[in-house]
């Protein structure tokens, strides 16, 4: 009884919430069939924004991936003076309006700035470029490894790291043969979901990125600039394409987590 | 001889008769320790000889300052540059308030919602035998891979003035309610979910065997090792919500004083040239977003103890 | 064995992923090369950075532009945004060359910045490069039949227009029907009265115009207040409306500049005096603007003279308006929204 009217609450809830939306916006990418998707997506201007996507996404998912591995196991498994507060703090980019994200880091890292011109002094430059782009998807997906895999190394507790420091591995060792394997799933999880917002991200890296087209244009800015122009072929097209890598991300992922975990 | 032991593949190698000695055996009997004292405070940072985990907080701290604190720092500061009068007058300028109010209450509201929902929803990922359910799964993360405007648009095809289930969301607060609750989804459900698939069956099989029903076993049992998972989940949900922008333009009408959100009066203010007035209502977006976010790891940490 | 081939696919799916990058990010940057290295004269590279809506105009006239001898080896960089953003992206150091606004506040904060010359409209077009009116965009054949600023104030109508403190361009709608009163010899008081009750027909505001043209043309309001390019615009993407020029109505002007650390000064102000061309102002004219040229083929489109027809000018500049009406502690239309709020808020 419980059971049954769990399932129709979640399914209802996600029915409307989920499917409904996911739905109906590939609906209208393929009331006109599937040619004129292809069309939309071979574009020069649809290219380009895919490159520069995936590499931005890349780079700000792998840097994520680093940063919340490491202080997942630093939170989890260590005590340390201000722990609390960093725990605190790692969740709060997000909550962090994305014109904001782009003001705060064009106020540290723009042009105009001692940091900045020292930077761009020495060939590097960080605002309307794709470092700044990279920083700023960063920025709002900064929790998202870190929260997925957290709870699980609480979860599975230190027993088998501390048997495996008993037995004499490092650090590193330990890390590598004990942990990393127990939090595969989690990780795997984490990632995507990083994956997924650094593929969707819009307002902070339009405000990085200086608009350029066919230099610092993101697929979202693309489907912005699409959708303003009258052409919702285009503009759903690549909406489209971003869930479409969304998904091929998560089976990847599914692929590499342990054969138990996929019933 | 057998591998070492795959953290997650608990299932299967414990049916397994114990090898030979191992590295593994001392560890497959006790390998999931129940319900330890609440939080273990956990390992000094530096042990003699073993240097990496101090390494590797500074690295942390170095990635969260660059990217996030420094930042962050420099929008506070430029909060401040007319004076702790001006910032007050910035954050009670009447539109400044209702935008405020709105956001937060809109934000509380969905947090909850995600709890409740997403937990549910994880649950019914792991544990059901529903067919299709692998489905579902795939679909979870989508909201935050569809650009803002796209998720406003399908939200305002449904739910708009045309809806096609009848339901006219769109143009009124719970317009805004329904946008953050279609960003926020994965949140809860994708913090829990690994935890859940994680689970040790054997407590609860031994309790069932023992008579208990399947909702004892549940609040005793498994609802204990899931909240730290449920608070980060939720802690993440309420502070998205707060800074969402695109989507809640589009369905809710934008109107200033009813359906304005503080993302939106933000941008505003900075369209108008008044930077300082922007950080201002920013930075309490972040304190607010701070103060509940602080408050959630308490309430978990009191239920933890509670066991 | 099986820890080993976990490992093994791990290995092989993070080659395929770095080799899928590396193309990924050897295809773009070979993509800019190409592009740049092959002229044997000197490739000039112009940035040219402008509001979002004459982009269309914009990717012509530079072919166009790029055909002329003093075009021919000029490659361009084209950034395209809301008018208030690239204004404040090129304040805070986004290179640029040529630059195109909505209105003249985008350009005064960069002859603020030093980045334009404060003598940027001393030329015989006032520094402007397109004109257009404000206007009443309505459904197909007008079934409310709107004809003038004040039939928006009648019980029913459910007006769209965006949100004037969201985007500057929005502004201008405002002032047209503002100034519509006070230009017919009506009081500030009456003028403000009129307004008050527009702004409480309005149901969606929206953060730019051109989202508001979209929520229009998406099935929602009776009549959108937007510019007659917008409305040509969406007429020729197909869109089922028809538009409204009413007698009494608000000059749009659209400026543009070089800037002053431009690093091709020469080309750039080719570019510019480019656009003052018959050709090029024809072509912004085949998108809906009016051209600033006198007699300019006005490429078979409909520009009817209203018989009002003021100017910004005529209402006291931009710098005076804006503070006057737009101050968010004490402008007129600040006030207003807060008294509509108000009376929302006790709901």
């Amino acid at each position: 009884m419980v059971r049954t009217g769990l399932r129709i609450s979640v399914l209802v809830y996600l029915t409307m919430l989920l499917v409904l939306p996911v739905g109906i916006i590939f609906v209208r990418t393929f009331e006109n069939g599937i040619g004129p998707v292809i069309d939309a997506l071979s574009t020069a201007a649809a290219m380009h924004a895919f490159q520069i996507t995936v590499v931005v996404s890349f780079y700000a998912v792998l840097a994520n991936t680093l940063f919340g591995v490491t202080a997942a196991i630093l939170l989890v498994r260590y005590r340390f003076p201000g722990k609390r507060i960093l725990n605190a703090l790692i969740d709060l980019p997000l909550a962090v309006s994305p014109v904001i994200v782009g003001l705060a880091l064009v106020l540290v890292y723009g042009r105009t700035t001692g940091t900045g011109k020292a930077l761009a002094g020495i060939g590097i430059n960080i605002i309307f470029s794709i470092p700044g782009m990279v920083m700023a998807t960063a920025f709002v997906s900064i929790p998202l490894v870190v929260r997925a895999v957290g709870p699980v190394l609480e979860e599975i507790g230190d027993d088998q790291e501390q048997a495996a420091t008993t037995l004499g591995a490092g650090p590193v060792q330990t890390f590598l043969r004990v942990t990393l394997p127990s939090i595969r799933g989690a990780l795997a999880y984490g990632v995507v979901l990083a994956l997924a917002r650094s593929l969707g991200e819009y307002g902070a890296v339009a405000v990085v990125s200086g608009r350029l087209v066919g230099r610092t244009q993101t697929v979202t800015l693309l489907v912005q600039e699409r959708y303003q122009n009258f052409d919702q072929q285009t503009a759903y097209a690549c909406a489209v394409l971003l869930v479409l890598t969304a998904v091929l991300a998560l089976l990847i992922s599914q692929a590499l987590r342990p054969k138990e975990l996929k019933s | 001889m057998t591998s070492p032991p795959n953290g997650a593949g608990v299932g299967l190698l414990e049916e397994e008769a114990p090898p030979a000695p191992t590295i593994a055996l001392g560890l497959r009997g006790s390998r999931r320790r129940r319900r330890r004292s609440a939080h273990q405070p956990g390992r000094p940072l530096t042990t003699p000889g073993h240097r990496g985990p101090a390494i590797g907080l500074g690295m942390v701290v170095l990635y969260m300052s660059i990217i996030v604190l420094i930042p962050l720092s420099a929008v506070v500061w430029t909060s401040m540059e007319d004076g702790l009068g001006g910032f007050w007058h910035a954050v009670t300028r009447p539109e400044a308030w209702s935008s405020l109010k709105l956001t937060i209450v809109a934000s509380l509201l969905v947090a909850f919602i995600n709890l409740i929902m997403g937990t549910a929803t994880a649950w019914l990922l792991v544990r059901d035998k529903l067919p299709g359910r692998a489905v579902l799964d795939t679909l979870i993360d989508l909201p935050f891979a569809l650009p803002t405007i796209v998720a406003g648009l399908a939200l305002l095809s449904i739910y708009g003035t045309n809806s096609p289930v009848g339901l006219n969301l769109a143009y009124a607060r719970s317009g805004v309610v329904v946008a953050l609750l279609f960003v926020t989804l994965p949140f809860v459900v994708r913090t829990v979910q690994p935890v859940l698939l994680e689970l040790d069956r054997e407590m609860e099989e031994a309790a069932a065997s023992l008579g208990a029903s399947p909702t004892k076993i549940f609040l005793r049992i498994i609802l204990p090792n899931i909240v730290p998972a449920m608070a980060a989940g939720t802690a993440l949900a309420f502070a998205r919500a707060m800074s969402e922008f695109g989507s809640t333009v589009l369905i809710s009408g934008n109107l200033p004083f009813k359906t304005q959100v503080a993302s939106v009066h933000i941008f505003n203010q900075l369209e108008s040239d008044n930077v300082t007035g922007a950080a201002a209502v920013a930075t309490v977006l972040l304190l607010v977003s701070l103060a509940v976010l602080l408050g959630l790891d308490l309430l978990q940490r009191w239920a933890a103890r509670r066991g | 064995m099986e820890f080993r081939t976990g490992r093994r696919r791990i290995a092989l799916v993070a080659a395929g992923v770095t080799a899928a990058l590396s193309l990924a990010a050897c295809a773009s940057t070979g993509g800019s090369d190409a592009a740049s290295g092959d002229g044997k004269a000197k490739t000039v590279n112009l940035s040219l950075v402008a509001y979002s809506t004459p982009q269309a105009a914009y990717e012509k006239i530079i072919a166009a532009f790029q055909k002329t001898p003093a075009g021919k080896n000029v490659k361009f960089t084209q950034s395209y945004g809301a008018s208030g953003d690239q204004s404040r992206a090129v304040e805070s150091g986004l290179p640029a060359d040529y630059v195109s606004f909505s209105l003249e506040t985008d350009m005064t904060r960069l002859t603020k910045a030093g980045l334009v010359a404060a003598d940027w409209n001393s030329d015989e077009y006032k520094g402007m490069v397109t004109d257009s009116v404000v206007s009443i965009v309505t459904r197909k054949g007008n079934p409310k039949q709107i004809k003038t600023f004040e039939d928006l104030t009648k019980k029913g109508v459910d007006v769209i227009t965006p949100n004037p403190f969201s985007s500057g361009s929005a502004r201008w709608n405002i002032m047209g029907i503002y100034g519509a009163e006070t230009q017919s010899g009506k009081s500030e008081a009456q003028a403000t009265a009129v307004l008050t009750k527009v702004l409480r027909n309005v149901s969606v505001q929206d953060e730019s115009a051109r989202a508001a043209l979209q929520t229009f043309t998406g099935g929602k309001g009776d009549v959108l207040i937007g510019y007659e390019n917008e409305a040509i615009f969406a007429k020729q993407n197909g869109q089922d409306i028809d538009y409204v020029v009413p007698d009494k109505t608000l000059l749009i002007e659209n400026p543009a500049a070089i800037t002053s650390n431009s690093k091709h000064p020469k080309e750039a102000k080719a570019f510019l005096d480019f656009v003052h061309t018959p050709e090029a102002q024809k072509i912004f004219a085949q998108n809906g603007y009016r051209p600033v040229v006198k007699d300019a083929d006005t490429a078979g489109q409909d520009f009817p003279t209203p018989s009002g027809l003021f100017t910004i000018q005529d209402l006291g500049g931009w710098d005076a308006v804006a503070t006057k009406y737009f101050d968010i502690d004490k402008g007129i239309v600040t006030e207003i929204e807060r008294s509509l709020g108000v009376s929302v808020e006790k709901k």
